[in-house]
């Protein structure tokens, strides 16, 4: 009898050793093979980034490389006193835009969503690398799983995305020393989300946007822009339609005349920055880093100058300079910002 | 759904869990429902032709065996009234009946795999015909599917009629446990070709959950991924390369590219015979073995005993024989006997019934003349080395061969035999094969084998190295193969020693397994046929 229960035990000690190595060493090689995305493509660190602030904001971005490129949040803070936050990622969908505000919204209700309309363009995914980009940052939830079955291309799982391990299985043969550095923590690579870049590449000889067979936007990002107005509404948010001044993908006038029916048929604002140069101050000699794809630091500031005055005027969204907590948090993104800034400039030859 | 996709995982999980939970006279009923799930999900029209089968062979099979038993039933009822000729006549009578029933059930099922299987290449030989004679008409190619495992199911129950007709099994008289004998999911992707006599009796049985069957059939399956996913579909990348831009890669490059097939094609396709047998003892069913370390072996003719085993002996029991015995190869075997000498005259109706074996077995491979060329390149070696075997005889005793070293030889002779043979297979054209097999002895590009061209065929270094790996471990799990099973001997180590080796492979086929996005994840080969 003392013997049966000596073995019993045994086994049950056998299992629960196995079952911790395996484990553990399967979570390990997990974080070690996944990308950091902390010294390349630093766009797939943004989506998570969010997790780590305090989600009181005013103002939440929502969009592609247009909106994280194209606006500075410390601008907004310094100059207007604006809590914002920009949930931009590379070519982010409109789907997963809808589902990273369904994300958002959990943990806050910011006051106005501005959400950049380029993403219209596409009905489906693209790519797959663009999907991981704007997906693997998400945390868990409903709103995850739905982004995610609604983004994957037909060479996709879920089960890769439920375990990374699967689709990362031979980055072990490309692996550096930043993946053993960063392998269970992670440095921030954005500002608010938004990703700086102060080297100037002038706008010459912006190609004019090839024709195409059919100009209307798909069905798709249709019922996902009206999700998101019918989403904003619920919860008394203003939503904000926007058109970065990005001069390539081409905005064609098509495009542009759907989006302004659209906004004025349920009561949006829609501010296409492509027809505010004066205003906005954008020149595309110096305020663009990629020939007039995205803006610079210059560029953004600008713009971001524009729209805080907008915001505050329009739109009423408070200055909260005055609440000590909060000032103290920006005080060290400032810092953070502005540190980024001078090292930039002294990378790039400016100073 | 793929040996090799979640969903083929997914799908084997809940069998699983529901099989042992489920009561186990159900066992049977749940193995036929998720069979046809699994045909279904490769293509709802395609269960048609697998119940078309089902029926027909059940039927025929059944009024076999009620002829043969109303006959039996007779004759002992009449044995005292009954003359030699009354009993004759009566015997002659019902064998007829069978006769019609079994000639009716191979031709109709037969028939299916040949019209859904060759049509298009008839028509393409045809309208090659036509064009060779300058008229300028065209057949128009049919668009047939071909429903998945279509040559395995169909052979293994043409194979039971064939076994119920001479009475070596009795019939099956539930068709819904005949059902599962033809659909069973894990052998109806790429076989092994099982006979009733062998597989009913484990898979109609009760089986109660057993660890050690289970953990056994787990490490079979978990094998039968590693060759599959690191070995065969990385060597894919390399064959790919090479018959994809045949001209260019010549010379040195057709070896190279002989040996990579090989490789592939064992890895692949014992793989997933691993994987299958795995799955059924998982279930507590036993399979057949279809392999038994083919390149160990010293003669094509030896190779031939160990490779695709339940597909050899198929078409040795079901063609082979039948012809050799069947009246008018008896007439031919007297007449060139007589005409020819006893020597030549008694070897030629060998060559004629191992001809339809070659022929048969070439184009069950694929419908077009490579496989043909194939199967009966494989026949031509086989009938020289027979006929030269006093020859050969004489020379081993004059000159002692037989040491280790010349086993090795002629073990690498035939690999090298195989490997050339498989070409046709390979390239699937004859002619490009001929010039490639030609190209070895005119293009004088060896240097390539070091000056690193190795490199872009699609492989890395790092690529080669888990091929080597890969390749060097499966050898060696051959060698230890000849001292019996490899996972007896690993039960027999201590937990740990266990784990890690177990574990090890695992974590080889996670890390180093060609899947995912990335690589085009090839169907087993053999699906194919």
């Amino acid at each position: 009898m003392r013997m049966k229960k000596n073995t019993k035990w045994h086994k049950c000690i056998k299992i629960a050793v196995s079952a911790f190595i395996v484990i553990s060493t399967l979570f390990m090689l997990q974080r070690l093979l996944v990308p950091k995305y902390v010294d390349d493509v630093v766009e797939g660190a943004f989506i998570a980034e969010y997790y780590q602030e305090e989600k009181d904001f005013d103002i939440v971005f929502i969009g592609d490389c247009e909106v994280y490129e194209n606006f500075s949040p410390a601008v907004l803070w310094q100059e207007y006193g604006i809590n914002s936050y920009i949930r931009g990622s590379a070519q982010q969908y409109i789907w997963q835009s809808y589902y990273l505000l369904e994300d958002t919204l959990r943990y806050e209700t910011p006051d106005v969503v501005v959400f950049n309309v380029l993403s219209l363009q596409y009905d489906e995914a693209q790519r797959e690398a663009y999907n991981r980009m704007s997906l693997e940052g998400m945390e868990w939830s409903p709103a995850k799983v739905k982004a995610i079955f609604a983004s994957m291309k037909e060479e996709e799982n879920f089960l890769d995305y439920v375990f990374p391990i699967l689709r990362y299985h031979t980055r072990w043969s490309r692996l550096t020393g930043t993946d053993l550095e960063y392998m269970f923590d992670t440095k921030s690579v954005s500002h608010n989300g938004y990703y700086m870049r102060v080297d100037v590449k002038p706008a010459e000889n912006v190609p004019e946007g090839r024709i195409l067979a059919d100009y209307s936007f798909g069905e798709n990002a249709w019922k996902y822009l009206d999700k998101m107005t019918a989403l904003c509404q619920e919860k008394g948010i203003q939503l904000l339609l926007i058109k970065a001044p990005s001069l390539y993908p081409y905005w064609y006038p098509e495009w542009e005349s759907q989006v302004e029916e659209y906004a004025a048929a349920n009561g949006l604002r829609y501010i296409n920055f492509l027809e505010l140069q004066e205003d906005t101050g954008i020149d595309y000699s110096t305020d663009t880093y990629d020939g007039g794809l995205h803006m610079n630091l210059s560029g953004a500031e600008k713009l971001s100058r524009y729209l805080g005055r907008l915001l505050t005027e329009e739109l009423g969204v408070p200055d909260r300079r005055g609440e000590a907590h909060l000032a103290a948090l920006w005080e060290e993104k400032i810092a953070a910002y502005e540190a980024e800034k001078e090292e930039q400039y002294r990378y790039y030859g400016m100073k | 759904m793929l040996f090799t996709s979640y969903g083929f995982i997914g799908f084997l999980a809940v069998l699983f869990l529901l099989y042992y939970i489920c009561p186990r006279k159900c066992q049977w009923a749940l193995l036929l429902a998720f069979s046809y799930c699994f045909y279904f999900l490769a293509g709802a029209e395609y269960v048609v032709f697998l119940c078309v089968t089902t029926v027909t062979i059940w039927f025929a099979a059944c009024r076999i065996e009620d002829s043969a038993d109303r006959q039996a039933a007779y004759l002992k009822e009449h044995k005292a009234e009954l003359s030699r000729e009354e009993k004759k006549a009566c015997k002659d009578r019902l064998k007829k009946v069978r006769l019609g029933w079994i000639l009716a059930g191979i031709l109709l099922n037969i028939g299916i795999l040949a019209v859904l299987k060759y049509t298009n290449f008839a028509i393409a030989n045809i309208n090659g015909l036509l064009g060779a004679f300058g008229q300028t008409g065209r057949l128009s190619f049919l668009n047939l599917a071909l429903p998945l495992g279509i040559s395995f199911y169909t052979f293994q129950a043409v194979g039971y009629l064939i076994d119920v007709y001479r009475g070596t099994v009795r019939a099956q008289r539930n068709p819904f446990r005949f059902a599962l004998f033809v659909s069973f999911f894990p052998q109806l992707v790429q076989g092994p070709i099982s006979r009733f006599g062998d597989l009913s009796e484990s898979l109609y049985a009760e089986h109660p959950f057993d660890a050690r069957t289970v953990s056994f059939g787990l490490q079979r399956i978990l094998w039968g991924y590693f060759k599959k996913m690191v070995i065969a579909d990385r060597m894919l990348v390399g064959v790919n390369a090479i018959i994809h831009d045949a001209d260019a890669c010549q010379g040195a490059y057709v070896l190279v590219g002989m040996f990579f097939y090989a490789c592939e094609l064992y890895a692949d396709f014992t793989g997933g015979i691993d994987i299958t047998i795995g799955i059924a003892q998982t279930l507590g069913i036993t399979l057949q073995e279809n392999f038994e370390r083919p390149f160990f072996s010293k003669s094509l003719k030896e190779y031939w005993r160990r490779w695709h085993i339940s597909m050899g002996t198929w078409f040795r029991d079901y063609i082979f024989y039948p012809i050799s015995v069947c009246r008018p190869m008896q007439k031919f075997n007297k007449f060139s006997r007589r005409r020819l000498g006893e020597n030549l005259g008694k070897r030629l109706p060998v060559y004629l019934s191992s001809f339809v074996v070659w022929f048969a077995t070439g184009i069950w491979h694929g419908a077009s003349w490579n496989f043909i060329a194939w199967g009966l390149g494989n026949w031509a070696v086989l009938m020289v080395s027979e006929t030269l075997e006093p020859l050969y005889d004489r020379f081993h005793q004059r000159f002692g061969a037989g040491g280790k070293a010349y086993r090795a030889f002629e073990i690498v002779r035939t690999f090298l035999l195989v490997s050339a043979l498989r070409t046709f297979d390979c390239y699937r054209s004859v002619p490009v094969t001929f010039r490639m097999l030609g190209s070895l002895l005119t293009a004088r590009n060896w240097n390539i084998l070091w000056d690193g061209s190795l490199l872009g065929l699609g492989l890395s270094l790092l690529d080669y190295g888990i091929l080597a790996a890969g390749v060097i471990l499966l050898l060696t799990v051959s060698l230890a193969q000849r001292r019996g099973s490899v996972r007896e001997r690993i039960a027999a180590k201590p937990y740990p020693v266990r784990f890690v080796l177990w574990y090890g492979l695992f974590l080889a086929v996670l890390l180093a397994g060609a899947y995912g996005i990335g690589y085009d994840a090839s169907q087993f080969i053999y699906n194919q046929f």
